[in-house]
């Protein structure tokens, strides 16, 4: 049983996954461009080289899955001004060099603000039982981690502990995505984690409203290459449904008990992500009834000492949201290279490790590798 | 003001940046005859007759000082025995060792730390002959900092740019042990105290191969992915790597993926990366696996013309470009 | 922690387990799982979270609906539709 995880990571099994695609797309016999909406996937994708193995055509778009690229910069202020105000903040790794309007977290740090690094909630929760000072969860992350800091909250924290949320939800990033003009996406492939919190059936009425298919696919090499060839099929077929390529994981209603925990802590709220405009529904905030763990309520946090700073012109010459949408690429961006650097990011897909004007950065365009022999 | 950032201490681009800007700059103006501070080698070579006298020296700040496998003590020897051997100069002169002590640090602790010195001396043949010794108040230093500093004679330089196209790269065995012990003991994940750090002086292990090197590099901090890439970019040729040749254990992989850190981007103590024409690949290997330091020693990677300064990463189903890390490598969540 | 390693579990107690990930022994909360966990069960992790226990003879059907999609024919619209009501269908909803 021990050897059965690897066996999705086959590079002979995958090969011949890849080959089916490539067969598929040529079928298709025209560029077609799919967006996937997990920073996880594109992870994945990268780590395993997996791109260099989609036919050219296939355009496999990476979206607005980085929760950390898109969280918004008054989001980092709130996290940044507290770690100022001398609060202890818990935060995940990959938020620490997020740029704000003035500092980042590891900006704050090297000022001397006390950070600590977690890669779970619950260490965040054992800091505040060890200390007396006053520590803050700033959570990051998508539903599924969103159900983790639910579970924490309601498993009696210590009065020294509370959380600034900046939890996004994804469903209703896709509508905007699909919804906008000139989008070229034809097809999503979802997160499986999310889903085995949310189940498959979040994505129907998504898939009714616009037309477009859903399948969800798990992580490993494997499941990303299966879920594309049935994303492929489906696209072939003109049949938008919602497809489970992760059943193992997945199932149509989900984890009903965590989604229980989820929306008894958590509501949504509409805000902007950063690099996409405003989003309906697509923030999560704690309930009034877990005001007592509410960081916005506990402390008063500063917004308006930052306005003065603000780089508004900058941020609005931003086109993250065409390039997430396969519209426009990196060098039609003005700010691309000039002012918005990986030094100096301006939006999410210049933040995130495998975001797309990252990786143009860093490689001079998407490079053009071949297949493993 | 702008103030210097904790990344910029952790190898990767950003340091570079630092040393770049604020120190090369101005003492490369110096005259000097040999490899100096603008090679940003792991040492500095000075003519002396038909030899080199090759000197290093590193400052060793690392939290906790003890680790899994070694201490500040065996780390502040060992790393400056290696950057020596590095340089191909294997038979050290000398070693001075300056410690600076926080009030109040633990008299115990300093024998500890001192009898790994002693140990880490013994296995590499490196007297300590001269040293420093400093107080700073408590709360003015966290602990203790040691700094070594190291000499050696050598007939035979060996670079870090020397690679060609065709050359093989050869690292002497398994990687990620050393940063990701650290940092399991930071974090508290329990491995079955089977993920140690891989500490050690490789100078007698590195003496039965330096005449065959081309060039030579330890992946210490930003590990395997920062040594070649300097390596790379400063010969002027592509890497292309075969990760699946690379040797690693099975707990540094676990480790890795459940922190979201990749073992290429994690510090080693005790391997380094030797470059070698094809035709002498195979002898180095087998050289090197008659040392208990390199029983897993395996050529990883080709060099080649196209792309100079990238490594490209063959990961078994396809390719991609390996990345510089940017800074100190931190856990993720997505 | 994002890409959810599968872990064995090593050991139940009332609110967290020991798992096994490739040899690294993690402790994580059952809190969210929606269903019971026993030694040698596999679950997946996410920040220290058991989210799913994963059925063991899920695996093997997973692997054997991959060979169908390697081997399946030409955009047969029939095929793509049954084989999307197996996976859609789902196996079990527990």
């Amino acid at each position: 049983m021990n050897a059965t995880p690897l066996q999705f990571r086959d590079p002979v099994l995958a090969r011949s996954m890849a080959a089916t695609l490539q067969r598929l797309v040529a079928q298709l016999d025209r560029p077609v461009a799919v967006m996937h909406v997990c920073g996880s996937h594109e992870q994945a994708i990268a780590k395993f080289g997996l791109r260099s193995t989609f036919p050219k055509a296939l355009d496999v778009i990476m979206g607005p899955g980085c929760p950390v690229c898109v969280t918004d910069v008054p989001e980092v202020d709130e996290g940044v001004l507290l770690a100022r105000q001398g609060v202890r903040i818990a935060t995940y790794g990959d938020m620490l060099r997020v740029p704000g309007t003035v500092q980042s977290l590891a900006d704050a740090q090297a000022d001397g603000a006390k950070i600590d690094i977690i890669y779970s909630p619950r260490q965040a929760v054992e800091i505040a039982r060890e200390t007396s000072e006053e520590v803050v969860l700033f959570a990051s992350g998508f539903e599924t981690t969103a159900v983790a800091t639910a579970a924490v909250i309601l498993d009696d924290p210590p009065p020294n502990f509370s959380v600034l949320s900046a939890h996004k939800y994804i469903p209703p990033v896709m509508e905007i995505v699909a919804e906008m003009p000139g989008s070229r996406i034809e097809g999503f492939l979802a997160a499986g984690h999310a889903a085995v919190i949310t189940g498959s059936d979040v994505f129907e009425p998504f898939v009714e409203r616009n037309g477009v298919p859903v399948v969800i696919a798990g992580f490993e090499p494997m499941d990303i290459l299966a879920g594309l060839v049935e994303l492929v099929e489906l696209i072939l077929a003109k049949t938008p449904k919602v497809l489970n390529a992760f059943p193992r994981c997945v199932t149509r209603e989900g984890n009903r008990a965590a989604q229980e925990q989820l929306w008894r802590v958590f509501r949504q709220i509409g805000g902007r992500w950063r690099g996409i405009a405003h989003v309906p529904n697509g923030n999560l905030r704690l309930r009034d009834e877990f005001a007592h763990v509410d960081a916005r309520k506990r402390f008063t946090i500063d917004l308006p000492s930052l306005w003065d700073f603000a780089p508004p012109a900058l941020a609005r010459q931003c086109i993250c949201g065409d390039i997430m949408a396969g519209i426009r690429n990196p060098r039609d961006c003005r700010l691309f290279n000039r002012e918005c650097t990986p030094e100096n990011p301006i939006g999410a897909c210049m933040v995130s490790n495998e975001g797309t004007c990252k990786i143009w950065h860093l490689y001079g365009g998407v490079p053009d590798l071949e297949a493993s022999a | 003001m702008n103030r210097v950032a904790l990344k910029q201490g952790g190898g990767g681009r950003a340091m570079r940046a630092l040393i770049e800007k604020v120190f090369v700059r101005d003492f490369a103006t110096l005259p000097f005859d040999g490899v100096g501070i603008s090679a940003m080698d792991d040492g500095a070579a000075i003519r002396l007759g038909d030899e080199w006298l090759v000197v290093t020296t590193d400052s060793h700040v690392i939290h906790p000082i003890f680790f899994p496998g070694g201490d500040i003590g065996r780390l502040s020897i060992s790393g400056t025995v290696n950057d020596l051997a590095m340089m191909g100069a294997t038979r050290v002169l000398g070693l001075t060792c300056s410690v600076i002590l926080e009030e109040g640090f633990s008299l115990e602790w300093l024998e500890v730390v001192q009898r790994s010195m002693v140990e880490a001396c013994i296995e590499s043949s490196a007297p300590v002959v001269t040293g420093d010794t400093k107080v700073m108040g408590r709360g003015e230093l966290d602990g203790i900092v040691i700094n070594t500093t190291g000499i050696a004679l050598t007939r035979t330089l060996v670079r870090d740019n020397g690679l060609s196209a065709g050359d093989r790269i050869i690292v002497t065995g398994s990687i990620g042990e050393h940063g990701l012990a650290v940092m399991a003991a930071r974090h508290g994940i329990d491995v079955d105290g089977k993920l140690v750090s891989d500490v050690a002086p490789m100078n007698s292990m590195i003496a039965t191969i330096v005449d065959k090197a081309t060039a030579m590099k330890d992946p210490t901090r930003g590990g395997v992915s920062s040594a070649l890439h300097e390596m790379a970019s400063k010969s002027g040729v592509g890497i292309v790597l075969d990760e699946r040749s690379v040797p690693m254990t099975p707990q540094v992989r676990a480790v890795g993926e459940l922190l979201g850190i990749d073992p290429l981007h994690v510090a080693n103590e005790g391997k380094a990366l030797i470059g070698v024409h094809a035709a002498d690949a195979e002898e180095v290997v087998a050289r090197l696996r008659m040392h208990p330091l390199g029983r897993d020693a395996a050529v990883i990677g080709t060099c080649v013309a196209e792309r100079p300064g990238s490594i490209i990463l063959d990961t078994g189903f396809g390719r991609r470009l390996l990345a510089e890390p940017e800074g100190e490598p931190l856990p993720r969540i997505c | 922690m994002c890409l959810g390693v599968p872990g064995r579990v090593i050991e139940v107690r009332e609110f967290t387990a020991t798992v096994d990930f490739w040899g690294v022994r993690k402790d994580v909360s059952l809190m969210i799982v929606d269903e019971p966990v026993a030694p040698g069960d596999y679950i997946l992790n996410h920040v220290g979270f058991a989210i799913r226990r994963i059925p063991p003879e899920s695996v093997a059907e997973t692997l054997a609906l991959y060979e169908m999609l390697i081997a399946g024919d030409d955009a047969d619209l029939m095929t793509s539709d049954v084989r999307g009501e197996i996976s859609g269908a789902a196996k079990g909803t527990s």
